[in-house]
């Protein structure tokens, strides 16, 4: 079985009221269930459905991802921050794994 | 008269000099040198040749006496031939087409008055320069990445040593250590080049090492069969390859290759084994000759491969802008075809002809999956252009039997552009 690899780089410190950049890379083959093997056989389809980034527990980015979307889905995206906390960010696929990573970042 | 044996040689030579040169100048055969014998200047060489039929005076001048391909080197790291199969003599150029093969280092152009200045202090005059000396890198790029450093974080993109060296490093990784590859930005030699090396250092660790990791840093927003890579990687080595692009690491900033650390947007990844395949120009000769712009590769006539700068000069292969031909092998040994033509009309009169080029490039992902991509080419006023409705490129999910099919065409094409090369030089590998 493949291993899904999540990685995310948020800045460890932050200014308050400073945009800071967040990026994250899940590496994940994004099956489209289309296309056939080596064997000739149909890969089955196994894609990432869901992209959830919170912070603070609350939720700042959701995306909905559909088959269209390339192998190993790339998010960026800015955040202003007031206050010191914790990002989550959570893939769901479409066999029911999850993958979560969470990141510090210290404001102040 | 009593000369010692030394002396005695001296005479001899002095006398072969005073016979051979009159008897050259009357036959006012035209000179032409080639620097750089891989696939640019030793198809060219010999295709000049047997095309001149004696009419032309052809020097190359390359400083390995055995020349070991860059091309296919892949596969030798993969496991899939022979280091000494890469290995050719330039014996065959020399015996079987009359070639004066130079093994020196061409250090200089003096384009005026058209002397090839060699590191062994010889002066080679010609009437038309042909230089194909491949790439070189751009120094200083990568900083922590220097000549040294290449030792630990070989290249591997020049063929011999280098190859040699990258498979033995990749061979003494630890149980699940790391192994990266640092992807050059466009342009370079061989787009599909670092992602075959890939698979193939994939398809070595999944049977010696199979809980190793890949990183590629990479670049590049897209790269050369990216889909075909991608979906191999995903059949044939699960969860072994991760691509990490420029916009998610920030970019490389610089490589330790003592420490075997490579630092990418402040943030340090140890490795065990590492590819870095630098940032590219053309060869140091056509940057010393004056004939690059600021793109640091030469501008060229796309009818006939000459320099744009010197209309004495002919630029072949990787180190030329090729328009829209790719940087490859392929594409280098159509070149020369195209320029040994343009000579032959310039100096021996011979009937004009319609320049075309072609390319196509294979890349093994595993044992008999291999993908291909090509097309046709025909000059324009500005540039190399692809012929419309030319282009080709294998599909993702298409039949293992389509895959196996382009392997052995892969196979068939190396015996045949090495012959084209080297002139039926038995390889290193058949005389061993």
């Amino acid at each position: 079985m493949t291993t899904i690899i999540p990685r995310v780089r948020v800045p460890a410190t932050a200014a308050p009221g400073e945009i800071v950049r967040i990026r994250t890379l899940l590496t994940h083959p994004m099956e489209t269930g289309r296309r056939k093997g080596p064997d000739g056989v149909v890969v089955p389809r196994w894609i990432v459905t869901r992209f959830v980034a919170a912070f603070a527990g609350e939720t700042i980015v959701s995306v909905e991802i559909d088959p269209a979307i390339a192998a190993n889905p790339y998010f960026e995206f800015d955040a202003r921050l007031e206050a010191s906390g914790v990002f989550t960010f959570r893939w769901t696929d479409d066999i029911g794994a999850v993958y979560e990573v969470t990141q510090d970042i210290v404001v102040g | 008269m009593l000369l010692d044996r030394r002396g005695a040689i001296r005479a001899g030579l002095a006398a072969v000099a005073a016979l051979a040169a009159p008897a050259v100048l009357g036959q006012a055969r035209p000179r032409v040198v080639v620097v750089g014998g891989g696939a640019g200047g030793a198809s060219f060489a010999r295709a000049l040749a047997m095309g001149g039929g004696g009419g032309v005076d052809v020097t190359l001048i390359e400083p390995s006496k055995e020349y070991y391909t860059c091309f296919f080197g892949n596969l030798y790291i993969g496991g899939f031939v022979e280091f000494a199969s890469l290995g050719h003599s330039y014996a065959g150029l020399a015996v079987n087409h009359a070639i004066n093969v130079v093994h020196d280092w061409a250090l200089a152009i003096d384009r005026d008055p058209r002397q090839v200045v060699l590191a062994g202090g010889g002066r080679v005059p010609y009437d038309r320069l042909v230089l194909s000396p491949g790439i070189d890198f751009i120094e200083g790029a990568i900083p922590g990445w220097d000549i040294a450093a290449e030792a630990r974080m070989p290249h591997a993109y020049k063929g011999g040593t280098q190859v040699a060296l990258l498979k033995a490093q990749v061979a003494a990784m630890p149980q699940g250590g790391v192994f990266a590859l640092v992807a050059p930005p466009n342009p370079y030699r061989c787009p599909p080049g670092p992602y075959e090396r890939v698979s193939m250092i994939a398809h070595h660790l999944r049977a010696t090492n199979p809980t190793a990791k890949i990183l590629i840093f990479e670049p590049k927003e897209a790269f050369a069969k990216q889909q075909l890579f991608e979906a191999g990687w995903s059949d044939h080595y699960p969860g072994m390859i991760e691509v990490l692009p420029d916009a998610f690491t920030g970019g490389v900033e610089r490589v330790d290759a003592a420490a075997m650390e490579i630092v990418a947007g402040g943030e340090v990844t140890r490795v065990d084994a590492a590819c870095v395949i630098g940032p590219q120009r053309a060869g140091r000769i056509v940057q010393v000759a004056g004939l690059t712009d600021a793109t640091g590769w030469a501008p060229i006539d796309p009818f006939t491969m000459r320099a744009r700068a010197d209309p004495f000069v002919t630029v072949l292969g990787d180190s030329a802008q090729p328009g829209d031909m790719p940087k490859s092998a392929f594409a280098a040994n159509s070149q020369a075809k195209v320029a040994a033509m343009a000579i032959l009309v310039d100096l021996l009169e011979a009937p004009g002809f319609a320049p075309r080029y072609a390319n196509v490039c294979w890349s093994l992902i595993d044992t008999d999956d291999c993908v291909r991509i090509g097309a046709a080419f025909a000059p324009t006023p500005e540039k190399i252009a692809t012929v419309d409705g030319s282009a080709f490129l294998s599909a993702v999910g298409e039949d293992a039997e389509t895959r196996r099919t382009n392997y052995l065409a892969s196979l068939a094409w190396y015996a045949a552009i090495t012959n084209d090369m080297f002139a039926g030089s038995p390889s290193a590998a058949a005389t061993r």
